[in-house]
């Protein structure tokens, strides 16, 4: 005990030496603040989610509109364009793949869970900062020179990779397959590389922290569902970023050296390859390894990051706090022993396919759990809609409407109809894409006043939610009749298929409902760089929440609380208790404090709590004067 | 049920471990996923036939040999440096670092063994694997040998004593888990050939 206090004192001595030697370069550049490296996440992460969100776009004109001229792309695009005003359809699959990139990595795991890890864990735990702020510098560092070698491959002559973000031999591991199985590929294979490394350094911190770092009362049971979700979120990376990493080891010696671990007996124009004994299939076991567990870590932490949002604005506690750490649970077991319903039409055993169905649906169970509480917390709640919590509601609703098409997908049976079909584009895109992406704005909204010290602007909040959330669904429901009718994804034009001249239509709609969509996010955009500089002041606890972080300055320095770290004395959802003051008892409040909403059990502790109050300040008084 | 959870324990501090131990820790379950992940393609892919057949080198059993003494000496390192008996840290440091140089020759002699048995890293995936389970495994050795080294300077700038263990018991730790993890990879490539 005591041990630990002294080694508190001195962490904190050392943050005030720090703070008088910041110039623009520590602080701005490469700052070991956990907070300021949140921000560098999140701004990033918005450069990434642009540019993803435009390459779909212009994928989206060539798929809504085939018979379009698009010389006027020819400025950005250049000689992807042909003379008569066509894209290329190799550079169509470039787009497909680094679309799918960039949104599950760059944007949905490292600009999520970068961002709100980063931030939320030391300030909602009560913690100075992360186990290693010079770690969390390079972790952001090398996502940085990743993404920089990513944003080069998209100018290469050749093309970026395009075998699709899954990235499967041999397209993949063939220079001769197509343009971007050449150099775009290598580049490819460079930059995840360097995010693994990012993810895992982010990773272990984020664990570290969680276990090692927390203030004083703050037990596992007393955590806030976001730092469950973001602990959850980094074993699960922990576990999983390793064998894609393995998975892509073997690729690049396929690709570079020779081997064949994953090539067997190819032809190319009639030439026999010398590769023998490889097997393709082998690549995506080791890739849906990684590629299942994946999907968690760009949900679990949106899932997090809603409950908090939800019980703050619901003014009521989160229902079945146990039950959605459980779920949580769950859902990170079973997110590692369901990776082959990605591959029941690979040619793997149906025996091993039925195994497989059978772990899948078992995870609707825990899914379904997380979605009654959130409803149930809802339920009779004063609900305040701030745009998060509109974008919270709205992450329930994707998640329940992308999540019951899982349960058809999930079916060995079914997939064969459906499988690589826009249903799963539907699917997939409902229940993790805008989910989880809307988890993040909703996350952006709620903490902005803690980023910026300022407000931003709700009206245009909700302006930018009712377009977003409608246009969403405009943009996937089509998807599932489009998918069921048979349409294939990752194919460049449908106009040779007699039966795809019927949803014609369809599939113009979508695109212009992509358009719009995408349009929004401006006004997103604007709000937010507007607001950090114009933004109304915030508060100190603007949302009336109990969790830590509302305890420390308007705008937290270096160490985040400028005296002691306040300690925890109750669970962070104490809302509306019946008998207190106000709707709200933050965590730093005793229960001593509070006899009038205390329950009976909770009488008795306060005998206990009033006792080690008593030590704690011997303790205190003690420390002072030996000082 | 719920009510109960919540308040039991009061305001105490959490348990903690030293921080960088612990992070080195999850390091270390980071490399057991890679090497879980290779040796589990390595039985996936032999399960599919068309798979080479050789015999192991025989120096494998050697190197084994080395890097358990290796281990051993800088486990006597350890217990000297606990006792503040600087001599017999910094003897156990080089023979434990000494070693692992030996062990790293040997790796090389086992792929001058695999070749004159005509196993390449081009060709066969069985013969591949091998070449990538001690490859990778002598790059995790090279930056332990690496830290050895570190360590072992800062014995001479008298940094690691009875009060001042935690470097040293950090190099431990992951230069025991390496010795291990060829142990494993040694067990599983004799049981699955």
């Amino acid at each position: 005990m005591s041990t630990a206090s002294v080694a508190n004192h001195d962490a904190a001595h050392d943050h005030h030496d720090h703070e008088h030697h910041d110039n623009f370069v520590t602080k701005y550049i490469f700052s070991q603040d956990h907070k300021m490296i949140a921000k560098q996440y999140l701004v990033t992460g918005m450069f990434w989610a642009l540019i993803g969100g435009l390459l779909s776009i212009l994928f989206r004109l060539q798929l809504g509109f085939p018979d379009m001229d698009m010389s006027f792309l020819r400025p950005i695009l250049g000689g992807w364009i042909d003379e008569a005003g066509k894209l290329d359809p190799t550079f169509y699959l470039a787009l497909v793949t680094m679309h799918g990139t960039i949104m599950v990595f760059f944007v949905l795991t490292a600009g999520l869970s970068g961002t709100f890890s980063n931030f939320l864990i030391p300030l909602q735990i009560g913690a100075r900062d992360m186990a290693s702020g010079f770690m969390n510098m390079i972790s952001y560092w090398l996502f940085f020179i990743s993404g920089v070698i990513m944003f080069i491959s998209l100018f290469l002559k050749t093309g970026p990779a395009a075998g699709g973000w899954v990235v499967y031999p041999p397209l993949s591991a063939l220079e001769q397959a197509i343009p971007g199985s050449g150099l775009g590929m290598t580049l490819w294979l460079v930059a995840m590389t360097f995010f693994i490394a990012s993810s895992l350094m982010g990773g272990i911190n984020y664990i570290t922290t969680v276990i090692n770092l927390r203030t004083k009362g703050m037990s596992f049971s007393k955590l806030p569902l976001t730092i469950w979700a973001f602990f959850l979120t980094a074993v699960i990376g922990l576990l999983s970023f390793p064998v894609l990493f393995a998975a892509a080891l073997l690729l690049v010696f396929d690709r570079s050296f020779g081997t064949s671990f994953y090539l067997s007996d190819i032809y190319i124009g009639g030439e026999a390859l010398p590769n023998t004994g490889g097997s393709p299939v082998l690549y995506q076991h080791l890739f849906w390894f990684l590629g299942h567990p994946e999907v968690y870590i760009v949900l679990l932490p949106a899932l997090g990051i809603t409950s908090e949002v939800i019980a703050t604005n619901s003014r009521k506690p989160i229902f079945g706090y146990k039950a959605m750490i459980i779920s949580l649970l769950g859902i990170t077991v079973l997110s590692f022993v369901v990776w082959a319903h990605h591959m029941f039409v690979s040619g793997m055993n149906p025996f091993l396919g039925s195994i497989f169905m059978f772990l899948t649906l078992i995870i609707a169970v825990p899914s379904a759990v997380k979605v009654f509480n959130y409803l149930t917390t809802l339920w009779r709640g004063n609900l305040i809609f701030t745009p998060a919590m509109l974008f919270s509601i709205g992450l329930v609703s994707f998640f329940i409407s992308g999540g019951l098409t899982g349960i058809f997908l999930g079916n060995s049976a079914i997939d064969i109809q459906l499988h690589d079909t826009y249903f799963v584009v539907a699917h997939f895109h409902l229940v993790m894409g805008s989910a989880s992406f809307f988890g993040m704005i909703a996350g952006v909204y709620h903490w902005f006043p803690k980023m910026f010290g300022r407000m931003m602007d709700a009206k245009l909040g909700y302006v930018h939610f009712w377009i977003t959330f409608v246009g969403v669904y405009m943009v996937f429901f089509p998807m599932h009749y489009i998918g069921i009718a048979g349409f294939p994804r990752r194919y460049y034009s449908w106009t040779n298929f007699e039966f795809a001249n019927m949803y014609t239509d369809l599939n113009m709609f979508v695109s212009v409902a992509a358009i719009i969509t995408f349009g929004a996010q401006f006004i997103f955009l604007f709000n937010f760089f507007y607001s950090m500089y114009r933004g109304r002041k915030a508060s100190e606890n603007p949302w009336r929440s109990n969790t830590l972080e509302w305890t420390t300055p308007i705008e937290p320095g270096h160490g985040n609380w400028p005296g002691e770290i306040p300690a925890v004395y109750r669970w962070p959802y104490d809302y509306s208790k019946p008998g207190a003051e106000e709707d709200f008892i933050p965590q730093t409040v005793p229960l001593s404090a509070t006899p009038e909403s205390n329950l009976p059990h909770e009488q008795e502790l306060v005998k206990v709590e009033l006792e080690i109050m008593k030590e704690e300040e011997e303790v205190l008084v003690s420390n002072e004067t030996s000082h | 049920m719920e009510k109960e959870l919540k308040y039991v324990d009061m305001v105490e501090q959490p348990i903690a471990m030293h921080p960088k131990k612990f992070a080195l820790w999850l390091f270390l379950v980071t490399v057991v996923m890679i090497f879980a992940a290779l040796t589990s393609a390595y039985i996936v892919r032999q399960s599919e036939g068309n798979w080479l057949e050789y015999d192991l080198p025989t120096i494998f059993w050697y190197s084994s040999g080395i890097v358990v003494l290796s281990s051993l000496f800088l486990q006597y390192a350890y217990s000297a440096a606990k006792k503040d008996n600087l001599v017999g840290l910094r003897s156990g440091l080089s023979l434990a670092v000494l070693f692992g140089v030996a062990f790293l020759v040997s790796q090389w002699y086992s792929w001058v063994a695999l070749v004159d048995e005509n196993v390449f890293f081009v060709g066969n995936p069985s013969g591949s694997f091998l070449y990538v389970f001690t490859g990778l495994h002598a790059v995790h050795l090279i930056s332990g040998v690496i830290f050895l080294i570190i360590v072992l300077i800062s014995t001479y700038r008298y940094k690691v004593h009875s009060k001042s263990m935690d470097t040293l018991e950090m190099a431990t730790t992951f230069w025991h888990f390496l010795a291990a993890l060829w142990l494993y990879l040694f067990m599983f490539l004799l049981l699955n050939h």
